[in-house]
Protein backbone atom coordinates (compact mmCIF):
# COMPACT_ATOMS: atom_id res chain seq x y z
CA UNK A 1 0.00 0.00 0.00
CA UNK A 2 1.78 2.86 -1.05
CA UNK A 3 1.41 6.22 -0.03
CA UNK A 4 1.98 9.03 -2.52
CA UNK A 5 1.75 13.00 -3.02
CA UNK A 6 0.13 13.64 -6.65
CA UNK A 7 -2.59 16.30 -8.46
CA UNK A 8 -6.03 15.05 -8.19
CA UNK A 9 -8.02 16.29 -11.09
CA UNK A 10 -11.40 17.91 -10.12
CA UNK A 11 -14.07 15.47 -11.99
CA UNK A 12 -17.15 16.71 -10.32
CA UNK A 13 -17.70 19.01 -7.02
CA UNK A 14 -21.19 20.04 -6.10
CA UNK A 15 -23.23 20.40 -2.86
CA UNK A 16 -25.09 18.09 -1.22
CA UNK A 17 -26.44 20.71 1.74
CA UNK A 18 -25.89 24.26 2.75
CA UNK A 19 -22.54 24.25 3.46
CA UNK A 20 -21.63 20.60 2.32
CA UNK A 21 -19.92 19.78 -0.51
CA UNK A 22 -18.91 16.52 -2.40
CA UNK A 23 -15.63 16.75 -4.10
CA UNK A 24 -14.88 13.55 -6.91
CA UNK A 25 -11.30 13.87 -7.61
CA UNK A 26 -9.02 12.17 -10.55
CA UNK A 27 -6.22 10.14 -8.71
CA UNK A 28 -5.81 6.87 -9.94
CA UNK A 29 -3.16 6.17 -7.59
CA UNK A 30 -4.59 6.97 -4.61
CA UNK A 31 -8.03 5.56 -5.31
CA UNK A 32 -6.19 1.95 -5.99
CA UNK A 33 -4.45 1.88 -2.53
CA UNK A 34 -7.25 3.83 -0.66
CA UNK A 35 -8.56 1.81 2.83
CA UNK A 36 -12.04 2.68 4.32
CA UNK A 37 -11.21 4.80 6.96
CA UNK A 38 -8.06 6.40 5.32
CA UNK A 39 -7.47 10.08 4.44
CA UNK A 40 -5.96 12.32 1.77
CA UNK A 41 -4.27 15.21 3.00
CA UNK A 42 -4.94 18.08 0.66
CA UNK A 43 -3.15 21.25 -0.05
CA UNK A 44 -6.04 24.08 -1.21
CA UNK A 45 -3.77 26.41 -3.20
CA UNK A 46 -0.10 27.37 -3.84
CA UNK A 47 0.32 30.26 -1.63
CA UNK A 48 0.77 30.71 1.83
CA UNK A 49 -2.54 30.98 3.01
CA UNK A 50 -4.01 29.01 4.23
CA UNK A 51 -0.52 27.02 4.39
CA UNK A 52 -1.49 23.65 5.75
CA UNK A 53 -3.09 20.38 3.85
CA UNK A 54 -6.66 20.02 5.13
CA UNK A 55 -7.33 16.37 6.08
CA UNK A 56 -10.26 14.64 4.41
CA UNK A 57 -11.93 11.07 5.34
CA UNK A 58 -12.32 9.16 1.51
CA UNK A 59 -15.90 8.85 1.69
CA UNK A 60 -16.04 6.57 -1.95
CA UNK A 61 -13.72 5.29 -4.02
CA UNK A 62 -13.90 4.39 -7.70
CA UNK A 63 -10.96 2.19 -8.39
CA UNK A 64 -11.45 1.24 -12.04
CA UNK A 65 -11.89 4.61 -12.79
CA UNK A 66 -9.38 6.06 -10.58
CA UNK A 67 -11.64 8.56 -8.49
CA UNK A 68 -11.38 9.43 -5.18
CA UNK A 69 -14.57 10.95 -3.30
CA UNK A 70 -14.47 13.32 -0.30
CA UNK A 71 -17.59 15.24 1.65
CA UNK A 72 -16.98 18.24 3.79
CA UNK A 73 -18.37 20.71 5.00
CA UNK A 74 -16.92 24.76 4.69
CA UNK A 75 -15.92 25.41 8.12
CA UNK A 76 -13.28 28.06 7.58
CA UNK A 77 -10.66 29.43 4.50
CA UNK A 78 -9.26 26.33 3.50
CA UNK A 79 -12.14 24.73 3.12
CA UNK A 80 -13.95 28.24 1.56
CA UNK A 81 -11.16 28.27 -0.90
CA UNK A 82 -11.32 24.40 -1.84
CA UNK A 83 -14.95 24.63 -2.33
CA UNK A 84 -14.48 27.53 -5.49
CA UNK A 85 -12.39 24.89 -7.63
CA UNK A 86 -14.34 23.78 -10.65
CA UNK A 87 -13.94 20.66 -12.68
CA UNK A 88 -10.57 20.57 -14.60
CA UNK A 89 -8.68 22.30 -11.90
CA UNK A 90 -5.95 20.51 -9.62
CA UNK A 91 -5.74 19.41 -5.86
CA UNK A 92 -2.67 18.68 -4.44
CA UNK A 93 -3.55 15.42 -2.70
CA UNK A 94 -1.04 13.69 -0.31
CA UNK A 95 -2.35 9.86 0.53
CA UNK A 96 -4.10 7.84 1.33
CA UNK A 97 -2.95 8.03 4.87
CA UNK A 98 -3.76 6.40 8.26
CA UNK A 99 -4.88 3.05 8.79
CA UNK A 100 -8.42 2.22 7.95
CA UNK A 101 -11.20 -0.29 9.60
CA UNK A 102 -10.79 -4.00 9.92
CA UNK A 103 -12.93 -5.87 7.00
CA UNK A 104 -13.89 -8.95 9.00
CA UNK A 105 -17.35 -8.99 9.37
CA UNK A 106 -20.54 -10.27 8.60
CA UNK A 107 -23.02 -8.60 9.99
CA UNK A 108 -21.43 -5.08 10.12
CA UNK A 109 -23.56 -2.01 12.24
CA UNK A 110 -22.21 1.41 11.10
CA UNK A 111 -22.93 4.46 13.86
CA UNK A 112 -22.39 7.42 12.89
CA UNK A 113 -23.07 11.30 13.46
CA UNK A 114 -22.49 14.58 11.12
CA UNK A 115 -19.80 14.50 9.21
CA UNK A 116 -18.13 10.86 10.43
CA UNK A 117 -20.40 9.60 8.06
CA UNK A 118 -18.15 10.28 5.37
CA UNK A 119 -15.62 7.41 6.36
CA UNK A 120 -18.38 5.19 6.85
CA UNK A 121 -20.18 5.20 3.40
CA UNK A 122 -16.72 4.29 2.04
CA UNK A 123 -17.00 1.38 4.79
CA UNK A 124 -20.15 0.59 4.04
CA UNK A 125 -19.52 0.35 -0.34
CA UNK A 126 -16.56 -1.86 1.23
CA UNK A 127 -18.56 -4.38 2.96
CA UNK A 128 -21.35 -4.53 0.08
CA UNK A 129 -22.56 -7.36 -0.66
CA UNK A 130 -22.92 -8.30 2.86
CA UNK A 131 -25.73 -6.89 4.88
CA UNK A 132 -24.88 -3.28 6.62
CA UNK A 133 -27.13 -1.59 8.67
CA UNK A 134 -26.44 1.64 9.85
CA UNK A 135 -27.59 3.88 12.64
CA UNK A 136 -27.27 8.04 11.93
CA UNK A 137 -28.10 10.80 14.14
CA UNK A 138 -28.12 14.67 13.82
CA UNK A 139 -29.78 17.58 15.75
CA UNK A 140 -32.59 18.00 12.87
CA UNK A 141 -33.94 16.39 9.58
CA UNK A 142 -31.68 19.17 7.79
CA UNK A 143 -28.65 16.99 8.90
CA UNK A 144 -30.06 13.71 7.41
CA UNK A 145 -29.41 14.27 4.09
CA UNK A 146 -26.90 11.07 4.40
CA UNK A 147 -29.60 9.00 4.59
CA UNK A 148 -30.07 9.47 0.64
CA UNK A 149 -26.78 9.11 0.28
CA UNK A 150 -26.36 5.72 2.29
CA UNK A 151 -29.83 4.46 0.93
CA UNK A 152 -29.37 1.63 -1.53
CA UNK A 153 -25.70 1.08 -0.20
CA UNK A 154 -27.43 -0.53 3.30
CA UNK A 155 -30.07 -3.25 4.11
CA UNK A 156 -31.33 -1.17 6.86
CA UNK A 157 -30.97 2.64 7.87
CA UNK A 158 -31.85 3.76 11.01
CA UNK A 159 -31.63 7.43 11.91
CA UNK A 160 -32.47 9.50 15.04
CA UNK A 161 -32.75 13.36 15.50
CA UNK A 162 -32.24 15.62 18.69
CA UNK A 163 -36.09 17.37 18.14
CA UNK A 164 -37.66 14.44 16.90
CA UNK A 165 -38.14 16.07 13.00
CA UNK A 166 -36.74 12.45 11.58
CA UNK A 167 -36.53 9.02 12.75
CA UNK A 168 -36.81 8.24 16.42
CA UNK A 169 -36.12 11.15 18.79
CA UNK A 170 -32.88 11.14 20.95
CA UNK A 171 -29.60 10.33 20.24
CA UNK A 172 -28.41 7.22 18.41
CA UNK A 173 -26.94 5.86 21.74
CA UNK A 174 -30.61 5.90 22.92
CA UNK A 175 -31.75 3.83 19.76
CA UNK A 176 -28.44 1.41 19.77
CA UNK A 177 -29.90 -1.31 22.44
CA UNK A 178 -33.03 -1.46 20.92
CA UNK A 179 -31.30 -2.77 17.72
CA UNK A 180 -28.23 -4.95 19.65
CA UNK A 181 -31.61 -6.45 21.07
CA UNK A 182 -33.10 -7.57 17.74
CA UNK A 183 -29.92 -8.21 15.64
CA UNK A 184 -26.75 -9.65 16.04
CA UNK A 185 -23.68 -7.53 15.05
CA UNK A 186 -20.38 -9.34 14.39
CA UNK A 187 -18.92 -5.78 14.62
CA UNK A 188 -19.67 -2.30 15.38
CA UNK A 189 -18.17 0.83 13.79
CA UNK A 190 -18.60 4.29 14.93
CA UNK A 191 -17.58 7.61 13.90
CA UNK A 192 -18.33 10.98 14.56
CA UNK A 193 -18.44 13.18 18.09
CA UNK A 194 -16.41 11.91 21.13
CA UNK A 195 -19.48 11.58 23.38
CA UNK A 196 -21.06 9.40 20.99
CA UNK A 197 -18.31 7.07 20.32
CA UNK A 198 -17.93 6.38 23.94
CA UNK A 199 -21.48 5.65 24.55
CA UNK A 200 -21.27 3.00 21.14
CA UNK A 201 -18.20 1.79 22.62
CA UNK A 202 -19.70 0.80 25.96
CA UNK A 203 -22.74 -0.55 24.94
CA UNK A 204 -20.58 -2.47 22.15
CA UNK A 205 -18.22 -4.03 24.92
CA UNK A 206 -21.71 -5.02 26.89
CA UNK A 207 -22.50 -6.98 24.33
CA UNK A 208 -19.12 -8.29 23.76
CA UNK A 209 -19.08 -7.15 20.04
CA UNK A 210 -15.79 -5.78 19.02
CA UNK A 211 -15.96 -2.05 18.46
CA UNK A 212 -13.57 0.13 16.10
CA UNK A 213 -14.11 3.95 15.86
CA UNK A 214 -12.34 6.25 13.51
CA UNK A 215 -10.99 10.07 15.49
CA UNK A 216 -10.32 13.71 14.09
CA UNK A 217 -7.92 15.78 15.13
CA UNK A 218 -6.39 19.25 14.24
CA UNK A 219 -3.11 17.63 12.17
CA UNK A 220 -0.13 19.22 10.49
CA UNK A 221 1.86 16.57 8.80
CA UNK A 222 -0.28 13.63 8.41
CA UNK A 223 2.30 11.22 8.99
CA UNK A 224 3.15 10.91 12.25
CA UNK A 225 5.74 13.44 12.26
CA UNK A 226 4.41 16.50 13.89
CA UNK A 227 2.56 15.14 17.09
CA UNK A 228 -0.27 17.71 16.56
CA UNK A 229 -2.75 15.28 17.01
CA UNK A 230 -1.75 12.50 19.37
CA UNK A 231 -3.81 10.62 22.29
CA UNK A 232 -3.58 8.79 24.97
CA UNK A 233 -4.23 5.03 24.99
CA UNK A 234 -5.26 2.70 27.44
CA UNK A 235 -2.20 1.08 27.71
CA UNK A 236 -0.17 4.32 28.38
CA UNK A 237 1.58 4.66 25.17
CA UNK A 238 0.90 7.62 23.44
CA UNK A 239 -1.11 6.96 20.01
CA UNK A 240 -1.19 9.73 16.83
CA UNK A 241 -4.51 9.97 15.41
CA UNK A 242 -3.28 10.44 11.79
CA UNK A 243 -0.78 7.50 11.55
CA UNK A 244 -1.53 4.61 14.44
CA UNK A 245 -5.38 5.78 13.51
CA UNK A 246 -7.29 7.37 12.76
CA UNK A 247 -8.99 3.97 13.34
CA UNK A 248 -9.09 2.72 16.62
CA UNK A 249 -10.31 -0.16 18.55
CA UNK A 250 -12.43 1.38 20.96
CA UNK A 251 -10.76 -0.30 23.89
CA UNK A 252 -6.92 0.81 22.91
CA UNK A 253 -7.88 4.39 22.83
CA UNK A 254 -11.78 4.77 25.48
CA UNK A 255 -11.57 4.47 28.84
CA UNK A 256 -14.72 2.67 28.69
CA UNK B 1 30.03 17.13 -4.85
CA UNK B 2 28.89 20.98 -5.21
CA UNK B 3 26.97 20.94 -2.31
CA UNK B 4 28.34 18.76 0.46
CA UNK B 5 29.49 20.50 3.75
CA UNK B 6 31.22 19.86 6.94
CA UNK B 7 28.92 21.59 9.70
CA UNK B 8 31.00 20.96 12.76
CA UNK B 9 32.33 17.75 11.49
CA UNK B 10 28.94 16.08 10.41
CA UNK B 11 29.12 15.64 6.89
CA UNK B 12 26.13 16.13 4.86
CA UNK B 13 25.42 15.69 1.23
CA UNK B 14 23.84 19.07 1.01
CA UNK B 15 23.12 21.90 3.30
CA UNK B 16 19.86 21.51 3.70
CA UNK B 17 18.66 19.74 6.80
CA UNK B 18 15.36 19.06 8.04
CA UNK B 19 14.37 20.75 11.56
CA UNK B 20 13.54 19.59 14.61
CA UNK B 21 9.88 18.38 15.49
CA UNK B 22 8.93 18.66 11.78
CA UNK B 23 10.02 15.65 10.34
CA UNK B 24 9.96 12.80 13.29
CA UNK B 25 13.15 10.81 13.35
CA UNK B 26 12.77 10.82 9.76
CA UNK B 27 11.17 7.35 8.39
CA UNK B 28 7.71 8.31 8.82
CA UNK B 29 8.45 10.80 5.77
CA UNK B 30 10.44 7.67 3.98
CA UNK B 31 7.37 7.20 1.64
CA UNK B 32 7.57 10.99 0.27
CA UNK B 33 11.01 11.20 -0.45
CA UNK B 34 14.41 9.73 -0.57
CA UNK B 35 15.60 10.32 3.34
CA UNK B 36 19.67 9.61 1.69
CA UNK B 37 19.13 12.81 -0.13
CA UNK B 38 18.53 14.86 2.83
CA UNK B 39 21.78 16.49 4.21
CA UNK B 40 20.58 15.71 7.93
CA UNK B 41 17.86 15.09 9.79
CA UNK B 42 17.14 16.40 13.43
CA UNK B 43 15.12 14.25 15.45
CA UNK B 44 12.12 15.54 17.55
CA UNK B 45 12.88 16.95 20.60
CA UNK B 46 13.99 13.98 23.17
CA UNK B 47 14.37 14.17 27.23
CA UNK B 48 15.45 12.19 29.41
CA UNK B 49 12.24 10.25 31.07
CA UNK B 50 8.87 10.20 27.90
CA UNK B 51 6.86 13.27 28.13
CA UNK B 52 3.07 13.05 26.96
CA UNK B 53 3.11 16.35 25.52
CA UNK B 54 0.83 19.14 26.17
CA UNK B 55 -2.90 18.74 26.53
CA UNK B 56 -5.64 20.39 24.90
CA UNK B 57 -5.37 21.75 20.73
CA UNK B 58 -1.77 21.78 19.69
CA UNK B 59 -1.52 23.74 16.56
CA UNK B 60 -3.49 26.58 15.15
CA UNK B 61 -3.08 27.98 10.96
CA UNK B 62 -1.90 31.12 11.35
CA UNK B 63 -1.29 33.90 8.28
CA UNK B 64 1.32 32.45 6.06
CA UNK B 65 2.29 30.13 8.91
CA UNK B 66 1.27 28.26 12.01
CA UNK B 67 1.22 28.13 15.97
CA UNK B 68 2.32 24.89 17.85
CA UNK B 69 2.35 23.90 21.57
CA UNK B 70 3.10 20.51 21.04
CA UNK B 71 5.20 20.43 24.24
CA UNK B 72 8.06 18.06 23.48
CA UNK B 73 6.00 15.02 23.89
CA UNK B 74 8.53 12.31 23.11
CA UNK B 75 8.90 8.66 24.15
CA UNK B 76 12.10 9.46 25.82
CA UNK B 77 16.19 8.67 25.25
CA UNK B 78 16.53 5.15 26.15
CA UNK B 79 13.56 4.07 23.47
CA UNK B 80 15.27 6.13 21.47
CA UNK B 81 17.88 4.58 21.84
CA UNK B 82 17.10 1.31 22.02
CA UNK B 83 14.03 1.56 19.34
CA UNK B 84 14.13 4.34 17.04
CA UNK B 85 17.95 4.45 16.95
CA UNK B 86 19.02 1.38 15.11
CA UNK B 87 16.08 1.50 12.31
CA UNK B 88 18.05 4.52 11.18
CA UNK B 89 21.09 2.81 10.41
CA UNK B 90 19.54 1.85 7.45
CA UNK B 91 19.76 5.31 5.91
CA UNK B 92 22.85 6.61 4.73
CA UNK B 93 21.90 10.43 6.34
CA UNK B 94 23.23 12.14 8.94
CA UNK B 95 21.13 11.86 12.67
CA UNK B 96 21.04 15.15 14.82
CA UNK B 97 19.46 14.83 18.13
CA UNK B 98 17.73 18.00 19.34
CA UNK B 99 17.98 16.87 23.23
CA UNK B 100 15.97 18.98 26.02
CA UNK B 101 16.49 18.86 29.72
CA UNK B 102 15.04 19.95 32.70
CA UNK B 103 18.14 21.25 34.16
CA UNK B 104 21.85 21.53 33.53
CA UNK B 105 22.48 17.87 34.63
CA UNK B 106 19.99 16.26 32.51
CA UNK B 107 21.36 17.82 29.44
CA UNK B 108 24.91 16.46 30.50
CA UNK B 109 23.31 12.84 30.91
CA UNK B 110 21.34 13.12 27.76
CA UNK B 111 24.81 13.83 25.95
CA UNK B 112 26.45 11.01 27.42
CA UNK B 113 23.16 8.34 26.66
CA UNK B 114 23.25 9.63 23.25
CA UNK B 115 26.74 9.89 22.76
CA UNK B 116 26.46 6.11 20.70
CA UNK B 117 27.51 4.93 17.02
CA UNK B 118 24.74 6.58 14.36
CA UNK B 119 24.22 9.79 16.14
CA UNK B 120 26.25 11.92 14.49
CA UNK B 121 25.31 15.28 16.48
CA UNK B 122 23.50 16.77 19.18
CA UNK B 123 21.26 20.01 18.82
CA UNK B 124 21.01 21.55 22.79
CA UNK B 125 16.81 23.04 22.57
CA UNK B 126 17.38 25.71 24.43
CA UNK B 127 14.51 27.36 23.11
CA UNK B 128 11.47 25.51 23.29
CA UNK B 129 8.94 28.21 24.20
CA UNK B 130 6.07 25.35 25.10
CA UNK B 131 7.52 23.32 28.17
CA UNK B 132 7.49 25.12 31.85
CA UNK B 133 10.90 23.69 32.95
CA UNK B 134 13.70 24.11 31.19
CA UNK B 135 13.37 24.78 27.70
CA UNK B 136 13.61 28.55 26.25
CA UNK B 137 14.70 29.19 30.24
CA UNK B 138 18.31 28.89 29.20
CA UNK B 139 18.20 29.83 26.01
CA UNK B 140 17.11 33.70 27.70
CA UNK B 141 20.04 33.68 29.71
CA UNK B 142 23.56 34.11 28.91
CA UNK B 143 25.29 32.46 32.17
CA UNK B 144 22.57 29.34 31.92
CA UNK B 145 23.47 29.09 28.25
CA UNK B 146 26.51 28.98 28.67
CA UNK B 147 26.04 26.63 31.65
CA UNK B 148 24.52 24.27 29.34
CA UNK B 149 27.02 24.43 26.93
CA UNK B 150 29.30 23.66 28.95
CA UNK B 151 27.96 20.38 30.71
CA UNK B 152 27.32 18.94 27.39
CA UNK B 153 30.39 19.69 26.17
CA UNK B 154 32.38 17.73 29.20
CA UNK B 155 29.90 14.83 28.20
CA UNK B 156 30.33 14.13 24.64
CA UNK B 157 32.71 14.04 21.93
CA UNK B 158 29.98 14.93 19.32
CA UNK B 159 29.62 18.06 17.58
CA UNK B 160 27.27 19.90 19.67
CA UNK B 161 25.20 22.67 18.12
CA UNK B 162 22.98 25.14 20.00
CA UNK B 163 19.79 26.05 18.92
CA UNK B 164 18.70 29.37 19.94
CA UNK B 165 15.46 31.51 20.60
CA UNK B 166 14.43 34.60 19.34
CA UNK B 167 12.11 35.47 22.16
CA UNK B 168 15.41 37.36 23.30
CA UNK B 169 16.76 40.78 23.85
CA UNK B 170 19.71 40.25 22.01
CA UNK B 171 20.12 37.09 20.09
CA UNK B 172 24.00 37.94 19.63
CA UNK B 173 25.19 37.73 22.87
CA UNK B 174 23.42 34.46 23.89
CA UNK B 175 25.12 32.73 20.04
CA UNK B 176 28.54 34.30 21.78
CA UNK B 177 28.04 32.66 25.20
CA UNK B 178 27.31 29.37 23.59
CA UNK B 179 30.44 29.21 21.22
CA UNK B 180 32.73 30.57 24.37
CA UNK B 181 31.45 27.79 26.43
CA UNK B 182 32.15 25.11 23.43
CA UNK B 183 29.38 24.65 21.54
CA UNK B 184 30.62 23.92 17.91
CA UNK B 185 27.61 25.93 15.73
CA UNK B 186 24.69 27.22 16.48
CA UNK B 187 21.25 26.80 14.92
CA UNK B 188 18.36 29.46 14.48
CA UNK B 189 15.55 30.44 14.96
CA UNK B 190 13.53 28.28 16.83
CA UNK B 191 9.98 29.09 17.08
CA UNK B 192 8.82 33.00 18.06
CA UNK B 193 6.44 32.93 20.81
CA UNK B 194 2.86 33.99 19.64
CA UNK B 195 -1.00 33.82 20.08
CA UNK B 196 -4.18 33.62 18.28
CA UNK B 197 -7.61 33.79 19.84
CA UNK B 198 -10.96 32.05 18.80
CA UNK B 199 -13.54 35.35 18.62
CA UNK B 200 -16.99 32.99 18.79
CA UNK B 201 -15.68 31.38 21.95
CA UNK B 202 -13.57 34.20 23.70
CA UNK B 203 -10.92 31.54 23.94
CA UNK B 204 -7.48 31.00 22.72
CA UNK B 205 -7.22 28.62 19.87
CA UNK B 206 -4.26 26.80 21.52
CA UNK B 207 -4.83 24.50 24.67
CA UNK B 208 -1.11 26.20 26.38
CA UNK B 209 -2.50 29.24 25.91
CA UNK B 210 0.70 30.49 23.86
CA UNK B 211 2.31 28.44 21.01
CA UNK B 212 5.51 28.56 19.05
CA UNK B 213 4.96 30.60 15.05
CA UNK B 214 6.67 29.10 12.29
CA UNK B 215 6.47 29.28 8.69
CA UNK B 216 7.02 31.75 5.64
CA UNK B 217 5.84 34.74 7.91
CA UNK B 218 8.89 34.55 10.57
CA UNK B 219 11.32 34.21 7.64
CA UNK B 220 12.27 37.81 7.32
CA UNK B 221 12.47 37.82 11.29
CA UNK B 222 14.89 34.75 11.13
CA UNK B 223 17.02 36.08 7.99
CA UNK B 224 17.80 38.95 10.18
CA UNK B 225 18.78 37.27 13.51
CA UNK B 226 21.13 34.81 11.26
CA UNK B 227 22.66 37.64 9.84
CA UNK B 228 23.44 39.09 13.14
CA UNK B 229 24.51 36.11 14.48
CA UNK B 230 27.11 35.15 11.42
CA UNK B 231 28.79 38.23 11.66
CA UNK B 232 29.07 37.55 15.16
CA UNK B 233 30.77 34.39 15.64
CA UNK B 234 33.32 32.29 14.15
CA UNK B 235 31.52 28.98 14.66
CA UNK B 236 29.29 27.71 11.51
CA UNK B 237 25.68 28.93 11.53
CA UNK B 238 22.51 26.78 10.56
CA UNK B 239 19.99 28.87 9.58
CA UNK B 240 16.23 28.13 9.72
CA UNK B 241 12.81 30.10 10.19
CA UNK B 242 10.12 30.02 7.41
CA UNK B 243 12.04 28.56 4.52
CA UNK B 244 10.06 27.08 1.98
CA UNK B 245 12.06 27.27 -1.59
CA UNK B 246 15.25 27.37 -2.29
CA UNK B 247 15.28 30.79 -2.96
CA UNK B 248 14.55 30.97 0.65
CA UNK B 249 17.22 29.35 1.66
CA UNK B 250 19.92 30.90 -0.82
CA UNK B 251 18.84 34.33 1.20
CA UNK B 252 19.81 32.54 4.34
CA UNK B 253 23.44 31.19 2.89
CA UNK B 254 24.01 34.79 1.74
CA UNK B 255 23.07 36.08 5.04
CA UNK B 256 26.05 33.77 6.62
CA UNK B 257 24.74 30.66 7.00
CA UNK B 258 26.42 27.57 6.37
CA UNK B 259 23.60 25.26 6.22
CA UNK B 260 19.93 25.78 6.80
CA UNK B 261 16.98 23.77 7.77
CA UNK B 262 13.42 23.42 6.38
CA UNK B 263 10.75 23.02 9.33
CA UNK B 264 7.21 23.54 8.35
CA UNK B 265 7.75 23.45 4.77
CA UNK B 266 8.09 19.56 5.18
CA UNK B 267 4.21 19.85 6.42
CA UNK B 268 3.28 21.73 3.16
CA UNK B 269 5.73 19.56 0.62
CA UNK B 270 7.49 16.71 2.06
CA UNK B 271 9.87 16.33 -0.62
CA UNK B 272 10.84 19.88 0.42
CA UNK B 273 14.12 19.05 1.84
CA UNK B 274 15.36 17.34 -1.23
CA UNK B 275 13.69 19.88 -3.91
CA UNK B 276 15.44 23.00 -2.04
CA UNK B 277 18.81 21.28 -2.52
CA UNK B 278 18.22 20.93 -5.77
CA UNK B 279 16.93 23.91 -6.40
CA UNK B 280 20.26 25.47 -4.65
CA UNK B 281 22.31 23.56 -7.23
CA UNK B 282 20.55 24.68 -10.78
CA UNK B 283 21.10 28.43 -8.90
CA UNK B 284 24.71 27.52 -8.81
CA UNK B 285 24.94 25.84 -12.06
CA UNK B 286 23.74 28.93 -13.81
CA UNK B 287 25.82 31.41 -12.19
CA UNK B 288 29.01 29.38 -12.93
CA UNK B 289 29.50 29.03 -9.06
CA UNK B 290 31.86 25.54 -8.19
CA UNK B 291 30.43 25.34 -4.42
CA UNK B 292 27.73 26.28 -2.29
CA UNK B 293 29.91 27.59 0.58
CA UNK B 294 30.70 30.68 -1.75
CA UNK B 295 27.35 31.97 -0.89
CA UNK B 296 28.42 31.61 2.71
CA UNK B 297 28.30 35.35 3.92
CA UNK B 298 28.18 37.17 0.66
CA UNK B 299 25.48 39.59 1.04
CA UNK B 300 26.88 43.16 0.09
CA UNK B 301 25.33 45.35 2.03
CA UNK B 302 27.23 48.49 0.88
CA UNK B 303 24.02 49.40 -1.80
Amino acid sequence: MSKIVADGIVIEHFSLAPMIKRLTLGAPAIARAAQPGQFVHVRVGEGYHPLLRRPLSIAEVDREVGNITVIYRIVGQGTALLASLPPGEFVDCMGPLGNGFDLNTERPLLVGGGMGLAPLLFLAKALCPKPVTALMGGRTKEELWWRNVFLGVCRSIHVTTDDGSMGRKGFTVNLLPELLENCKYDRIYACGPLRMMEGVARLARDKGIPCQISFEDHMACGVGACLSCTCAGTDGKRRKVCSDGPVFWAEEVLEL
Amino acid sequence: MMLAVDIAGIKMKTPVMTASGTFGSGPEYADFVDLNKIGAIVVKGTTLTPRDGNRGRRIAETPAGMLNCIGLENPGVDEFVSRILPGLAAYDVPIIVNIAGATTDEFAELARRLSVPGVAGLELNISCPNVKEGGIAFGTDCASAAAVVAAVRRNTALPVITKLSPNVTDIVSIARAAEDAGSDAVSLINTLLGMSIDIRRWRPELGNVLGGLSGPAIKPVALRMVWQVARAVKCPVIGLGGIMTANDAIEFLLAGASAVAVGTANFVNPRASVEIAEGIRDYLVERGIKHVSELVGRVNENI
